[in-house]
C-alpha cells in the first residue's frame, strides 16, 4: 500500500495552496474556494490516519462526517455573506471591504 | 518505498489531479474555470477515499462537495458576476503569502518526512490492516448514546440554523 | 419511563402530582396571545380608571381567554385526580411512616456528594393531599366567576397554577432543598399576584412589601437548610428525622453560634427554619405583609390563607418538628430553644392579631389578621409538642379560611354589584337614600373619627379596582354592607358555616375539635407545672374568645339587620355561571368545614367519641406515624376543663358578639357600640398597634435620615470643608509649582504622550480592514507559535537525522 507519509504530504501540499488561495485571491469568492480545498486537506489527513491505525473504529470517519456538515454550513452562509455584500456594494473584491479599520 | 502496483499509479495520478486542481483554483482568472478545477480536486479527494477503503465518504464527497457546494459556488459566482475580470487576480501581498504558505509547507515536510527517516525513522506501522469496519458501523456510532449522537443532533440545528442564516442574510430587504 | 409506569407504580406516582397545573401554567403562558394594548381608561377594560390615564393595559382575546380558563381547570383537577390516587394507595399501606412512597432521583453533583430531589408520601404528606389539591380545585372554580370580568383573567389562571403546581412541589417533596424551591416560587407568584393589578399603586407596594419581607425570612431559612446540609450532609426528610443517629448527632453538636451557650446545631438549624416560617406564615414580627396581601384578587387571599402560601409555613415546621425536638422532649417538660420560640412567638401573635381583628371594619382584614392569628395557634401547639393537634388545625382551617375569604369575595362581588346597580339607577333609589347624608359618604365614617379618609397608609386603605375615581364608597367596609342575609343567602349561610367553624362553635364544627385538641394538649401540660404550657393554654383561651366575638360582629354587620347603604341594598351574585361558579365551592367547603373535624375526635369524649372514634382517634392514630417510634407522644387523656374551657370561650365570644351585634344590629349612621367600650384602645388596635408605623419609624425612617445626615452634614460640610481646605492650600503650592511644573513637567509630561500618539498613528496602520491581510499575520503567528511550541518541546531534536 501507499505509505501513510505520502498521503500526509499531498494533503500538506493541498492545504498550503488552499491557504495561499485564502491569503491572496482578490474574489471573494475564490476565497471561499480556497477554504473547502483547506477543509479537503484536512478531511485526506483524517481518513488516512484512521485507515492506518484507528481501522477498527469508526471515528475517523465521524469526524470527517462533520466535516463535511460543517463545510457545507460555511458555503451557504459565506455565499450569502458575499451576494450581501455584492447587493450593498456592488463588488466582491475583498479588498473594497475594509470600513472595519481605524 | 513504493510498490509500483495499480494502487500506486491510481495514487500518483489522483494526486495530480488534486494538486494540479488546486493550483488551477489558485490562479485561474476566470472564476467559473476555476471552479471546474476545484471540482477536479475534490474528484481527486473521493478518489483518494477509495483508496483509503472509505467508499461511503468518497460517495459522500461527491454528492455533498461536488454536487451541492460546487453548485452553490457556481451560483454564487454567477449572481456576483464573478466572471467578469478582475484586471488583478491576486492582491498586494500575493508574495507575501506565497513565501509565509511555502514556509508553511516546509515545515509541514520536514514534520512528516522526518519521522518517517529520521533517526528513530519508520515510524508509521509497516502493517496495515485488511479489514476495516464498515459503513453500519458509523451509522451506528452518529446515533448511538455512547457514540456522537449529540454532536450529530448539534450539526443537524448548525445546518438548520445556517440554512435560515444564508435566507436571512442574503435575502433582498426591498 | 412512560406515562404508564409513572401511574402504575405508587413510588414514582407522587411525581405526577404537580405537573397538571405546572404544564398548565406554561401552556397558558405560552398559547395565549397578549392579543392588543387598550388604555385602561378605555370602557373595554370596566371604564373606571381615570387614575391611570395613559397606562396601556394588555387585553388577550375571547379565545384565549376561554382557553386558559379551560387548562387552568384541566390541570388542578388532574392534580387533584392523582392526588386521590396518591392518598389511596397510601391509605392501603400497612404502617404507613415505617414504611413509605418514596423516589429519588440525583440533581445537581456537587463534587463528592449530590443533591437529590424526589417525592415522598407520608402519612403528613397523605393528609396535606386530602387538603391542598381540593381547596385548590374549590378556588379555581371560583375565581371563574370571580375573575369572570377581568381582563387578564388567563394571566390569573396562568398564576394560581403556577402557585397551586409550587405548593403541590412542596407538599410532594422528599427533601428541604425542594421545598424550598416550591416555597420561593411561590413567594413569586404571591408577589406577582398580590400585585395583580399593578395599575394601583397600593397592590404594587403591598407586593413588594410582602416579597421583602419574606425574602428577609427566607435568606435566614437558607442559611438554616446550608448549615443543617454542611453538618448532615443531606437534606433529606426521611435521611435526617427519621434517623435516630442523626437526630442525636444534631442535638448533642454545640452550634456555630452560642454554641458555648448551650444552644445545640439543631437548636441553630431549627431556629433558622422557624424564621423562615414566621416570614411565610406571617408571625409576630414578621406578620405585616399579610393584610397588605389583601390588595389581590380575593381568590389569591383564599390561595395565600388557606391552601398554599401560609400553609407552606406551617407544613415546613410541622415537616422538620423532629428536628425541633431533638434533644428536648416537651411532653417531659423538656424544652429546646425552638420549641419555645415557635411556644411564644406563636401564642404571643395569636392573642396579638386576635385583639387587632377584633377593631378592623374591612370584611377581608378582620379574615386576614383571624389567619394570623390561627396560624399563631398552630405554631404555638407545636411549640407543646402538640403534633397532632397542629396538622389537625393546619387541615381544619385551611377548609373553613377558604371558605371565609371565597364568601367574603363573594360579598365584595356582591357589593360591587350592588354599586353598578345603584349607578345605573341613581334617581330610581331614593327609598335608600337616608335622610341626612349623600349617598357617596356614610356619616358611620365621620362619626367613626378614624375611617379611611383619615389614613395616610395607603396600603390601609383597599378599593378593589372597580370603585370610581372620585368616589370613596369601599365595597369591602362592613359598615357598609348589612342585611346582605336577604339578597345573599347561599353566601349567608356558608359564610355562618365557616364563621362557626373559625369560632370553634362546640361539638358541630371542625374548628372546635381541632382548637380543642390543641387545649387539651397545653393544658396536659399545664396540669404538670409546665411553664409554655401553661402561657400557651392562658393566651390561646383568651385568643378564641376574642376570635369567637370578632366572627359574630363580623357575621352581625355583614349580614344582619337592614342595608346601611343601597349599594347594601342592591348587592347580589347576579345570575347564571358566575353566581353559580361561585357559590358552589362555597358549599362543598361548608361541608368540609363541618365534616373535617369528626376525623379527630377523642375517642373518651362523651357520645361523639363512641361515634366517630370507637377504636382510636382516626386521625391522630393515623399522622403519628410520621415520627419516630421514640417521638410517637401518646394522646392527652381526656379531660373535662379544657373541652370547657373551649365551650366557655367559644360561647361566650360568640354570646358577646350576638349580643352586640346580632340581636340589635347596627343601622346606618350608628358608631360602632365597640368604639365607645375600648375608649382609648380602640384606635391603637384599629391601628394595628401602630407597627407599620413603628417600622416606619425604626427601620425605614432612620435610614431616609442617616442618608439625609451622610449627605448634609458629612458629605457637605465635613468632606467637602476638609476638601476645600486642601484645595485652597492646593491652589497655592500649585501657585508655586507652576513655574517648574510649566517647563520641565509639562515639557516631560507632554512629550510621552505625544511619542504614544505618533507611535499609535504609525502603528494603526497596520489595521487595514483587510481582512486577508490580518489572515497573513494570523498564519504567520501561528507558524512561529508551533516553531517555539517545537523547538522548547525538543521534538526537533529528538526527531533530527
Amino acid at each position: 500500500m501507499v505509505p501513510l507519509w505520502a498521503y500526509l504530504l499531498v494533503a500538506a501540499a493541498l492545504f498550503c495552496l488552499g491557504m495561499y488561495g485564502v491569503l491572496s485571491r482578490r474574489n471573494a469568492v475564490a476565497v471561499l474556494m480556497g477554504i473547502e480545498l483547506m477543509l479537503n486537506a484536512v478531511n485526506i489527513n483524517l481518513v488516512a490516519f484512521w485507515r492506518y491505525l484507528e481501522a477498527q473504529t469508526m471515528n475517523g470517519q465521524a469526524f470527517v462526517a462533520f466535516i463535511f456538515v460543517v463545510a457545507a454550513a460555511e458555503a451557504a452562509v459565506g455565499l450569502a455573506i458575499v451576494i450581501s455584500i455584492y447587493r450593498n456594494r456592488r463588488s466582491v473584491v475583498i479588498e473594497d471591504v475594509d470600513i472595519m479599520k481605524w | 518505498m513504493f510498490e509500483f502496483n495499480a494502487q500506486t499509479i491510481a495514487f500518483l495520478v489522483l494526486t495530480l489531479f488534486v494538486l494540479g486542481g488546486a493550483l488551477g483554483v489558485v490562479t485561474t482568472r476566470n472564476l467559473v474555470h476555476a471552479t471546474l478545477y476545484m471540482v477536479l480536486s475534490l474528484f481527486g479527494v473521493a478518489g483518494f477515499f477509495v483508496l483509503l477503503s472509505a467508499p461511503f465518504l468518497a460517495a459522500v464527497q461527491v454528492l455533498v462537495y461536488i454536487g451541492a457546494i460546487s453548485i452553490l459556488i457556481i451560483f454564487g459566482v454567477m449572481l456576483t458576476r464573478s466572471m467578469t475580470h478582475l484586471r488583478h487576480v491576486h492582491n498586494a501581498q500575493w508574495v507575501a503569502s506565497g513565501v509565509v504558505t511555502s514556509l508553511l509547507f516546509v515545515l509541514l515536510m520536514v514534520g512528516i518526512i522526518l519521522p518517517v527517516w529520521g533517526v528513530n525513522g519508520a515510524q508509521t506501522p509497516t502493517e496495515v490492516a485488511d479489514v476495516v469496519a464498515d459503513t453500519a458501523v458509523m451509522g451506528q456510532l452518529l446515533v448511538s448514546p455512547n457514540g456522537y449522537v449529540l454532536p450529530f443532533e448539534v450539526a443537524s440545528l448548525l445546518l438548520t440554523a445556517a440554512m435560515i442564516g444564508a435566507i436571512v442574510i442574503a435575502r433582498d430587504d426591498e | 419511563m412512560s406515562l404508564n409506569e409513572f401511574l402504575s407504580n405508587p413510588n414514582l406516582l407522587p411525581w405526577l402530582v404537580p405537573v397538571g397545573p405546572l404544564l398548565a401554567f406554561f401552556i397558558i403562558m405560552l398559547l395565549t396571545n397578549r392579543a392588543r394594548l387598550i388604555p385602561a381608561t378605555s370602557p373595554e377594560y370596566g371604564g373606571h380608571h381615570p387614575d391611570y390615564e395613559g397606562m396601556l393595559v394588555p387585553v388577550v382575546s375571547e379565545g384565549s381567554r376561554l382557553v386558559s380558563v379551560l387548562v387552568g381547570l384541566l390541570g388542578i383537577l388532574t392534580a387533584w385526580l392523582i392526588s386521590l390516587r396518591v392518598v389511596g394507595d397510601a391509605f392501603s399501606v400497612a404502617h404507613l411512616g415505617a414504611t413509605v412512597r418514596n423516589s429519588t432521583i440525583p440533581w445537581l453533583a456537587t463534587g463528592s456528594t449530590s443533591f437529590n430531589m424526589g417525592v415522598l408520601v407520608d402519612p403528613l404528606t397523605t393528609i396535606m393531599l386530602v387538603m391542598v389539591p381540593l381547596a385548590c380545585t374549590m378556588i379555581f372554580i371560583y375565581s371563574i366567576g370571580y375573575m369572570a370580568h377581568d381582563p387578564r383573567q388567563s394571566r390569573f389562571f396562568a398564576l394560581i397554577s403556577l402557585f397551586a403546581g409550587a405548593m403541590l412541589t412542596l407538599v410532594v417533596a422528599d427533601n428541604l432543598l425542594l421545598l424550598f424551591v416550591g416555597w420561593e416560587v411561590m413567594g413569586l407568584c404571591s408577589y406577582l399576584l398580590i400585585g395583580f393589578w399593578y395599575e394601583k399603586e397600593s397592590a404594587y407596594k403591598a407586593a413588594i412589601k410582602a416579597f421583602t419581607t419574606t425574602r428577609v425570612a427566607d435568606v435566614i431559612m437558607l442559611l438554616g437548610i446550608a448549615y443543617l446540609y454542611a453538618e448532615t450532609g443531606t437534606l433529606s426528610f426521611r435521611d435526617i428525622l427519621y434517623n435516630e443517629e442523626v437526630l442525636q448527632h444534631l442535638a448533642t453538636t454545640p452550634a456555630l453560634l452560642l454554641g458555648g451557650a448551650g444552644l445545640t446545631a439543631a437548636g441553630l438549624i431549627g431556629i433558622f427554619l422557624i424564621i423562615g416560617t414566621i416570614g411565610k406564615s406571617a408571625q409576630f414580627p414578621l406578620h405585616v405583609w399579610l393584610p397588605d396581601a389583601m390588595e389581590g384578587p380575593t381568590p389569591v387571599s383564599a390561595m395565600i390563607h388557606a391552601a398554599a402560601m401560609v400553609s407552606a409555613g406551617i407544613y415546613a415546621v410541622i415537616r422538620m418538628y423532629p428536628l425541633f425536638e431533638a434533644g428536648g422532649s416537651p411532653h417531659a417538660g423538656l424544652f429546646t430553644s425552638p420549641l419555645l420560640l415557635l411556644s411564644i412567638v406563636g401564642a404571643f401573635t395569636a392573642i396579638f392579631a386576635a385583639t387587632i381583628a377584633v377593631a378592623q371594619n374591612d370584611v377581608k382584614r378582620v379574615l386576614a389578621y383571624s389567619t394570623i392569628s390561627q396560624l399563631g395557634f398552630m405554631m404555638a401547639a407545636l411549640g407543646i409538642g402538640a403534633y397532632i393537634a397542629a396538622a389537625f388545625h393546619l387541615i381544619t382551617h385551611a377548609f373553613f379560611k377558604a371558605l371565609l375569604f371565597m364568601a367574603s369575595g363573594s360579598v365584595i362581588h356582591g357589593m360591587e354589584h350592588g354599586e353598578h346597580h345603584v349607578h345605573e339607577h341613581a334617581h330610581d333609589d331614593d327609598q335608600y337614600a337616608l335622610p341626612g347624608h349623600a349617598p357617596m359618604t356614610l356619616p358611620a365614617h365621620s362619626a367613626d373619627g378614624h375611617g379611611h379618609d383619615s389614613h395616610t397608609d395607603t396600603a390601609d386603605h383597599v378599593p378593589e379596582p372597580h370603585t370610581e375615581h372620585g368616589h370613596h364608597f369601599d365595597p369591602q367596609d362592613m359598615l357598609n354592607m348589612g342585611g346582605l342575609r336577604k339578597t345573599m343567602p347561599v353566601t349567608f349561610i356558608t359564610f355562618l358555616v365557616g364563621g362557626l367553624s373559625l369560632a370553634g362553635f362546640p361539638l358541630l364544627t371542625a374548628g372546635f375539635w381541632s382548637k380543642d385538641e390543641i387545649l387539651a394538649d397545653a393544658y396536659y401540660g399545664l396540669s404538670h407545672g409546665f411553664g409554655p404550657h401553661a402561657l400557651v393554654f392562658v393566651l390561646l383561651a383568651l385568643a378564641a374568645f376574642l376570635t369567637a366575638f370578632y366572627t359574630m360582629r363580623q357575621l352581625g354587620l355583614t349580614f344582619m339587620g337592614e342595608p346601611r347603604t343601597p349599594e347594601a341594598a342592591h348587592a347580589d351574585l347576579g345570575q347564571g355561571l358566575v353566581s353559580f361558579t361561585m357559590t358552589l365551592p362555597l358549599v362543598i367547603l361548608a361541608f368540609f368545614a363541618i365534616v373535617a373535624g369528626f376525623v379527630g375526635v377523642p375517642p373518651e369524649f362523651p357520645l361523639f367519641g363512641a361515634i366517630f372514634s370507637p377504636e382510636h382517634n382516626p386521625f391522630h392514630h393515623f399522622v403519628i406515624y410520621t415520627l419516630l417510634p421514640e417521638m410517637q407522644a401518646e394522646a392527652p387523656p381526656f379531660n373535662w376543663f379544657p373541652v370547657l374551657t373551649s365551650f366557655v370561650v367559644a360561647l361566650g365570644g360568640l354570646g358577646l358578639g350576638y349580643l352586640v351585634y346580632w340581636r340589635k344590629p347596627l343601622v346606618a349612621g350608628e358608631p360602632d357600640p365597640l368604639v365607645a367600650f375600648l375608649g382609648p384602645l380602640h384606635p391603637v388596635l384599629k391601628n394595628k398597634y401602630y407597627v407599620d408605623e413603628l417600622y416606619a419609624r425604626v427601620f425605614i425612617a432612620p435610614s431616609k435620615a442617616f442618608a439625609r445626615v451622610a449627605s448634609e452634614v458629612i458629605d457637605r460640610g465635613l468632606i467637602d470643608g476638609t476638601l476645600h481646605l486642601i484645595a485652597r492650600v492646593a491652589t497655592w503650592i500649585g501657585d508655586l509649582f507652576k513655574v517648574l511644573n510649566v517647563w520641565l513637567i509639562d515639557g516631560v509630561g507632554d512629550s510621552i504622550p505625544e511619542l504614544v500618539a505618533l507611535f499609535g498613528a504609525w502603528f494603526r496602520r497596520i489595521q487595514t480592514g483587510r481582512i486577508q491581510q490580518y489572515l497573513l499575520l494570523v498564519a504567520l503567528a501561528a507558524i512561529l507559535i508551533a516553531l517555539i511550541f517545537a523547538a522548547s518541546s525538543g521534538m526537533l531534536v529528538q526527531a533530527a537525522p
